[in-house]
């Protein structure tokens, strides 16, 4: 086990200071084609530099919440449902707190409490969890015009947006998203405690 | 006895047929050769074998909800852990964890593609039987859930620690290809993604990417089971369950955190608790004697239970019988595997009065396993029976046993 240690620690001081410029060793695999990697990449990280293109406003994504069945499990007004709640209301709670919304994925604390508007770091973190995830049964099935649209929706009803302010690749990084202070991702190092000095 | 009768009957019946087959003939029963080489091919005789039908151990949702719930997507299963010996969980009783999930995707492997790209010189796709052909390697590492957590309702230690399991896994070291897809410089994390219907993907350091993690066909000496990921799981040995990637289809190689599907979970104000969601601390229990076992009487017996750490190996469990007032070092009763489950057991002569069971781990970074008491005062907390601890909760857990030998949750 001592010799299998040894050999990571070699290659992670390699990233630092040669970099990996050498030939493949083994040779299998194929390149994949620019037009393979465009369709599969639908990462969209926080530059939000892979957003696709096209566009979307509140208007749009207030039909679509509707006929695209987001208001049978969130509720009609974007609360009320079996579903998390979407849209924020006096009542909501806007620091952390009990979750609005019941998932056991919440209630495990799992996932953080509050209202996604409220909490994610970058507008691009609803993008993608609606593209991804959403509508529940039809994942990947909303075109991105369908995203950016119902992205609109609920940064508009949240008090994000104006309503007539129209979303896209260029408009969504630049919202201004209330929570910008989350904590950093823990840097992780080979044969560190998770958190020193816990407990 | 009621229900011996049909194996014994069955016997018989087969003991007839043999003795009429020595002899070339017919049987009483009417069956022939061919009949019993039909019988013969069946799935529990010879094609996959089945346990004894008087073991009964099995898996269980989560205590006081369904699984699925009521859409049908979060799934938790748990491990019977009760009935567990030695360090490797079946595969059929592997626990199971998924929010968007239960639907097993039914992915032929013939079809599936691993794609690596971003911040590489050579992007690479390859397919399950390319991967096959690279130099592998098998470990045994332990899966957690962050789930699994210290609650005053839990009965059993199926129901408080059953989102733990642990397995043989194989596959090609995601350093490996890494290295043949070329890291640019520049490059700090990954992202890891499933095939899924959801494509649920995860932020991971790439300094862990390089260290230990395995591109995982194999578990337990077959393919991955579908609900582990099959055909391919990203194994990241001793981080929280949700990054151990199933269905893996992508790994993209990125300059940043990138706050996707599954990060955005790990979302939290404080470092110091974003940190506990992350690596999984030293953890034990004992399995025996748990929550709803009884002992019989007075007399010898073996405590035992499993300790594992995210951080490395196991390298002590101490054991207490009189509720953490004095310890004793348990033996490790199996090989201390990095981020492996580790079996650890203690001989113990029951006098016959109530006791509280419990166990500590200490992993080879030196880091000891805390009490609830010691979580809620690093927080600042209250210690109530109801405290949550933040992260991962690696809290000891007590078993108390009472005069008439009934075992039950100490933390209630």
């Amino acid at each position: 086990m001592a010799m299998r240690r040894a050999v990571p620690l070699v290659m992670i001081l390699g990233v630092c200071h040669i970099g990996w410029a050498q030939s493949p060793t083994y040779g299998v695999g194929r390149t994949p084609t620019a037009e393979e990697i465009r369709a599969w990449d639908i990462s969209i990280g926080p530059a939000g530099k892979e957003l696709p293109p096209g566009r979307g406003t509140s208007k749009e994504g207030a039909q679509l919440f509707r006929s695209k069945g987001c208001a049978g499990c969130h509720g009609v007004n974007g609360s009320g449902g079996l579903a998390p709640i979407l849209i924020g209301s006096k009542d909501t709670p806007t620091a952390p707190g009990p979750p609005p919304g019941k998932t056991v994925a919440m209630e495990m604390g799992i996932m953080p409490p509050g209202l996604m508007a409220n909490n994610a770091p970058h507008a691009q973190v609803m993008w993608d969890y609606i593209n991804r995830g959403m509508p529940i049964g039809k994942e990947g099935t909303l075109t991105a015009n369908e995203v950016y649209s119902l992205t609109a929706f609920l940064l508009f009803k949240n008090n994000l947006i104006r309503e007539d302010e129209v979303m896209d690749a260029q408009s969504l990084p630049k919202v201004k998203m209330p929570n910008r202070e989350f904590a950093p991702p823990p840097e992780w190092k080979h044969g560190t405690p998770q958190l020193q000095g816990y407990p | 006895m009621e229900s011996k009768k049909p194996n014994r009957r069955g016997f018989l019946k087969d003991g007839a047929a043999l003795a009429g087959l020595a002899a070339g003939a017919r049987s009483a029963s009417g069956q022939t050769v061919a009949d019993l080489r039909a019988k013969g091919t069946s799935k529990e005789l010879i094609a996959y074998g089945e346990r004894s039908r008087f073991v009964t151990s099995v898996r269980k949702p989560t205590a006081g909800r369904d699984s699925p719930d009521a859409f049908g997507l979060a799934f938790h299963v748990l491990s019977p852990l009760q009935d567990s010996v030695g360090i490797i969980t079946p595969s059929s009783l592997h626990y199971v964890a998924t929010h968007r999930g239960s639907f097993i995707p039914d992915i032929d492997p013939r079809e599936h593609r691993l794609m690596i790209h971003g911040m590489v010189d050579r992007p690479l796709i390859f397919t399950v039987e390319e991967l096959k052909r690279l130099p592998y390697v098998s470990r045994i590492h332990f899966l957690e859930c962050i789930g699994n957590r210290a609650r005053p309702e839990h009965k059993t230690v199926q129901e408080s620690h059953g989102l733990t399991s642990c397995a043989e896994w194989t596959g090609v070291p995601l350093s490996l290809l890494l290295k043949e897809a070329g890291v640019q410089s520049g490059a700090s994390w990954i992202v890891a993604e499933g095939a899924e219907e959801i494509k649920g993907a995860s932020s991971i350091p790439l300094a862990k990417a390089l260290d230990d993690c395995l591109v995982c066909y194999g578990m337990n000496g077959e393919p991955v089971r579908p609900q582990q990921g099959f055909p391919l799981r990203l194994i990241v040995p001793g981080f929280e369950g949700i990054y151990q990637t199933k269905y893996l289809r992508r790994i993209k190689v990125v300059d940043q955190f990138y706050w996707t599907y599954n990060d955005y979970g790990h979302l939290r104000k404080d470092p110091k608790e974003a940190a506990l969601g992350q690596q999984i601390g030293p953890k034990s229990v004992i399995t025996f004697p748990s929550g709803e076992q009884k002992l019989s009487g007075p007399g010898f017996y073996q405590i035992t239970g499993l300790a594992w750490s995210g951080g490395g190996a196991v390298r002590k469990v101490e054991i207490s019988i009189d509720g953490g007032r004095t310890w004793k070092d348990a033996e490790l009763r199996s090989p201390a595997y990095p981020m492996a489950h580790t079996r650890f057991a203690l001989n113990w002569r029951w006098d016959g009065k109530e006791c509280m069971l419990l166990s500590r781990c200490i992993d080879e970074l030196g880091t000891a396993q805390p009490s609830r008491a010691e979580a809620a005062k690093y927080w600042n907390k209250p210690l109530t029976k109801d405290y949550n601890v933040p992260g991962a909760d690696n809290t000891i857990q007590l078993w108390k046993v009472a005069a008439d030998g009934s075992v039950t949750n100490g933390n209630a």
